[in-house]
């Protein structure tokens, strides 16, 4: 592990009775970069996902966490509160389905306002300011702001929760299929503003796939995942271009042939 | 007018509870009803009381409904009232329903089964039809009653559990969670729940069950058994080393036999829900029987998605004292708390019309 | 009262209560847990405070009850009558006399002393059972005190109506850590917790959760710094003392919108009248 490695996982293993969702695998991630872990569903990379942010356990294996202090901390060892306080500040998570995590009853602001709250803003002129420029960074009207999400398109309600995750400039943050269930015209606007926002505010990224379009537009490094284990990884464009290991080949073919 | 300070409020008091016991009493040239003719002849609803006012005292219950004129919730409220300030001598043995003098015995799973089907009384085939008789007074024959054979009367569940086709009893020596000592945490145990739904509102239990067989957190339910009839009450007091008996107790044992649970390494088996109640409750143990089933859910690795699944939703709300108490303390006074939402209301109001006069005013211009 | 122990419970079950008050005021706005009893008063009646007040009351103590702010109201009359039957103790209306008082929805108008302890009827001890349902998620909030859902409501309040619209039992934060439900009590009163000379304890005995607030505690009601917490009575005078300061309760005297504003804490109001004071309603 490197001395800027920002999260690093090492054996990680867990089995569902007799599934095996992780076998031995390991995993590194630096500042800034986006890596998309790829594979059918039962592969294993949603578990994965929840493995490295701590929302579930391993049964062996261990993750580490370079925090802002510049300490590692080892992701399953922290205690409960300071576990929340990061997926509260630091770190952000994107559900497929942005009503996981918006609260639908709330108006925008309030969703976005919500995790500087949590932080301990208490100014209410300055929260709703900052929801205000966080709805238009995700080119959501200002004039939104007092209202309510179920008012929204699905894809407003994926940027709203982008801006609600990203309030408190979190330097990593988990995707599970961010553009998944959403038209093909408004994914690509989503992907679109996503690249563009993770490149401009230096986020890294672990996102979770089944897409590998959407791997190629955003992820500067791919993980393959195969019944719990990891195939094959390495640069997007190696990877997708010139895959080694025939699960990857049959995957990018299948894509070829759709 | 004049303001006067309302004053008097205890001899208010005093005067609605004199008026309350000449309601009570009805017209004194009808005859006063005994509490012994109650505990006779209306023996459902005493059941009712003891098993919500969880206390087994026949005639303390039904001075209770009478006391209550007839309200079962309030007769429970003051059997429990008083029940509470019971010292606790001792937790009983499990009653062994295994060896119940049985009234009446039925299975819906299997045809005969060893000790047969034992019909007792029961209404389940009674024509739903006003008995005018009963209205001038009526003498009822003497029934025929076979002697039950408790030697072969094995409940079902130990029939089924030979081959080990459903879950076994998971025996356990330690003591019970006393709910009417200790404060509930969620998630809480079997023991604790089935405490709770036991002393539950009939109606509630009865809703919640009903619901779960229409689609919301069904377990695809077969009453392997319902028995009723008398237990031995058993307690081992630890200075004697041994159990005494202490009484007999009259109960209704229902078993549900519900849908099973396994996978291919782990050879399925039927699931059950338990329910139990003093006296003669069908209906209550039934209910009961469909709720714990649902309630063990989680435990049983299904999705609990259903009201009746969910725990703290059926405990927390399944108690007719606590449920009336609260619903019904919205009579008291409320005025102090009305008062600041008027003052809010208004602040809120006069805010929202300065508000369109500034902006009518500014459309003007 | 023959039959029953002194103040109704029994000494062991006062013990255990007492030993969960002890809990409470070592964590100043935790909820403790505790095994209420079946009261011979109904859930909502105010049970918990009952439990509470038996399990704090000795042979010299001298207890005053209100409901509302009075002490005539029927259900403090009720109370009253209860410990006087079951504890035989003095009992008085004046608060300066009290070393115990019992309350539902009101704190006395006049401060509160150490030699004083003020409980509170609590029906719902949870400050954030209208925002999460769940109390096994409440609990997690409150051991993690993640209170951004109760400031997502403030904050929602005032866009929609412009100020924060909790106008009784209006949630504090009790010593910096624990979010608190302070009953039922008008926003009014909030003021009067903080720093209270007096020991204040809670009790719901529904819910069987007691809690509490020891003398000289800072107790804070949520606000933001740009809409900072502020306090509503109406803004007449009392009819009968005269008072400006003393919140009131509206009396309505007639179909045509005639009302008259007397004060809520009837003590106080005597009091006063006592002293010399009047209003509009006595003089004319």
């Amino acid at each position: 592990m490197n001395d800027d490695t920002l999260l690093s996982a090492r054996g990680l293993n867990l089995r569902f009775g007799a599934v095996t969702a992780l076998d031995q695998v390991d995993c590194d991630l630096w500042p800034g970069e986006v890596l998309a872990i790829v594979g059918e569903s039962g592969s294993g990379k949603t578990t994965l996902l929840n493995v490295l942010s701590g929302r579930m356990a391993p049964q062996s294996g261990v993750v580490w966490y370079r925090d802002p202090n510049g300490h590692l901390v080892d992701v399953h060892a922290m205690p409960a509160p300071a576990l929340r306080a990061l997926h509260r500040s630091d770190w952000g998570f994107v559900h497929q389905n942005p009503r996981d995590n918006l609260r639908m009853g709330v108006t925008a602001g309030g969703n976005v306002g919500e995790r500087l709250m949590a932080q301990g803003s208490r100014h209410y002129g300055n929260i709703r300011a900052e929801a205000i420029a966080w709805l238009e960074q995700v080119e959501i009207d200002a004039d939104r702001v007092d209202h309510l999400p179920r008012t929204f398109s699905g894809g407003m309600l994926q940027r709203l929760q982008i801006a609600r995750t990203l309030v408190t400039h979190p330097r990593l943050v988990f995707m599970d299929e961010p553009t998944g269930g959403l038209d093909v015209s408004v994914q690509a606007r989503l992907l679109d503003l996503i690249r563009s926002l993770v490149r401009r505010l230096g986020i890294a990224v672990v996102l979770v796939t089944h897409d590998l379009a959407v791997a190629r537009l955003l992820a500067h490094r791919v993980m393959v995942m195969q019944r719990g284990v990891v195939v094959e990884s390495g640069l997007t464009d190696q990877v997708l271009d010139d895959p080694q290991h025939p699960y990857t080949q049959l995957l990018v073919s299948s894509v070829l042939s759709a | 007018m004049a303001y006067v300070a309302v004053k008097g409020g205890e001899r208010a008091i005093d005067n609605a509870h004199r008026w309350m016991a000449d309601e009570r009493r009805g017209d004194q040239a009808v005859p006063e009803i005994s509490t012994a003719q109650i505990a006779e002849q209306l023996g459902r609803s005493v059941d009712r009381v003891m098993a919500e006012g969880s206390l087994y005292d026949p005639g303390l219950a039904a001075l209770a409904v009478k006391q209550a004129q007839g309200d079962l919730i309030e007769a429970a409220f003051l059997l429990r009232a008083y029940r509470t300030t019971l010292p606790r001598f001792a937790a009983t043995s499990p009653v062994e329903t295994a060896t119940m003098t049985i009234a009446r015995r039925i299975s819906a799973v299997f045809k005969d089964m060893p000790g047969g089907q034992i019909l007792g009384p029961t209404t389940d085939y009674t024509h739903r039809l006003l008995d005018f008789a009963l209205e001038a007074g009526f003498t009822p024959q003497a029934a025929e009653q076979a002697e039950p054979d408790l030697a072969a009367m094995p409940r079902i569940h130990d029939i089924l559990g030979h081959e080990g086709l459903i879950e076994a009893d998971q025996p356990s020596d330690a003591e019970p969670f006393d709910i009417t000592r200790q404060p509930l945490a969620f998630p809480a145990s079997r023991d604790a729940r089935l405490q709770s739904l036991a002393r539950g509102d009939e109606g509630f239990l009865l809703a919640m069950g009903y619901s779960t067989q229409r689609g919301w957190g069904g377990s695809h339910p077969f009453v392997g058994e319902i028995r009723v009839g008398e237990v031995a009450v058993e307690i081992e007091p630890p200075e004697l080393g041994f159990a005494i008996d202490i009484g007999d107790l009259p109960v209704t044992e229902c078993q549900m036999v519900n849908q099973f649970a396994g996978s291919r390494t782990q050879p399925p088996q039927f699931t059950r829900g338990y329910g139990l109640v003093f006296g003669h409750g069908e209906r209550k143990a039934m209910a009961m029987a469909l709720v714990d089933r649902a309630l063990r859910a989680s435990e049983l690795g299904e999705e609990a998605t259903a009201p009746a699944q969910n725990q703290e939703f059926v405990i927390y709300h399944c108690d007719n004292i606590e449920a009336t108490g609260f619903v019904e303390h919205l009579k008291l006074p409320h005025y102090v708390d009305f008062q600041s939402e008027l003052e809010t209301i208004r602040r809120m109001r006069a805010d929202a019309e300065r508000e369109m006069a500034h902006e009518s005013q500014e459309a003007a211009q | 009262m023959n039959g029953y122990n002194f103040a109704y419970l029994d000494e062991q079950t006062k013990r255990m209560i007492r030993r969960s008050l002890l809990k409470a005021v070592a964590i100043p706005g935790h909820q403790i847990p505790f095994g209420s009893r079946e009261m011979p008063l109904p859930y909502g009646w105010g049970t918990g405070g009952i439990q509470v007040t038996a399990a704090v009351l000795g042979a010299d103590d001298t207890l005053k009850v209100i409901d509302q702010g009075a002490d005539d109201t029927t259900n403090a009359v009720s109370i009253r009558r209860f410990f006087a039957r079951t504890a035989g103790v003095a009992t008085t209306t004046h608060t300066a006399e009290a070393t115990i008082i019992q309350t539902r929805h009101r704190i006395p108008e006049e401060p509160l002393r150490e030699d004083q302890i003020i409980v509170y009827q609590v029906p719902q001890p949870e400050p954030l059972s209208k925002l999460e349902p769940s109390r096994a998620e409440t609990k997690r909030m409150h051991g993690l005190s993640e209170y951004g859902l109760m400031h997502v409501k403030l904050y929602e309040d005032i866009t929609r109506y412009g100020h924060v619209s909790i106008s009784y039992d209006y949630p504090v934060m009790v010593n910096g850590r624990y979010l608190m439900a302070p009953s039922p009590i008008p926003a009014f009163d909030n003021p009067k917790m903080d720093m209270m000379p007096a020991l204040q304890l809670f009790g719901a005995g529904r819910e069987k959760r007691l809690y509490a607030v020891p003398p000289y505690t800072k107790v804070a009601s949520l606000d933001f710094d740009d809409h900072p917490f502020r306090t509503t009575r109406a803004p007449q005078v009392c009819g009968l003392c005269g008072s400006g300061v003393s919140y009131l309760d509206e009396v309505v005297t007639d179909d045509k919108g005639g009302r008259l504003f007397v004060c809520s804490d009837t003590d106080y109001c005597e009091t006063r009248r006592a002293e010399g004071h009047a209003g509009t309603e006595l003089a004319a």
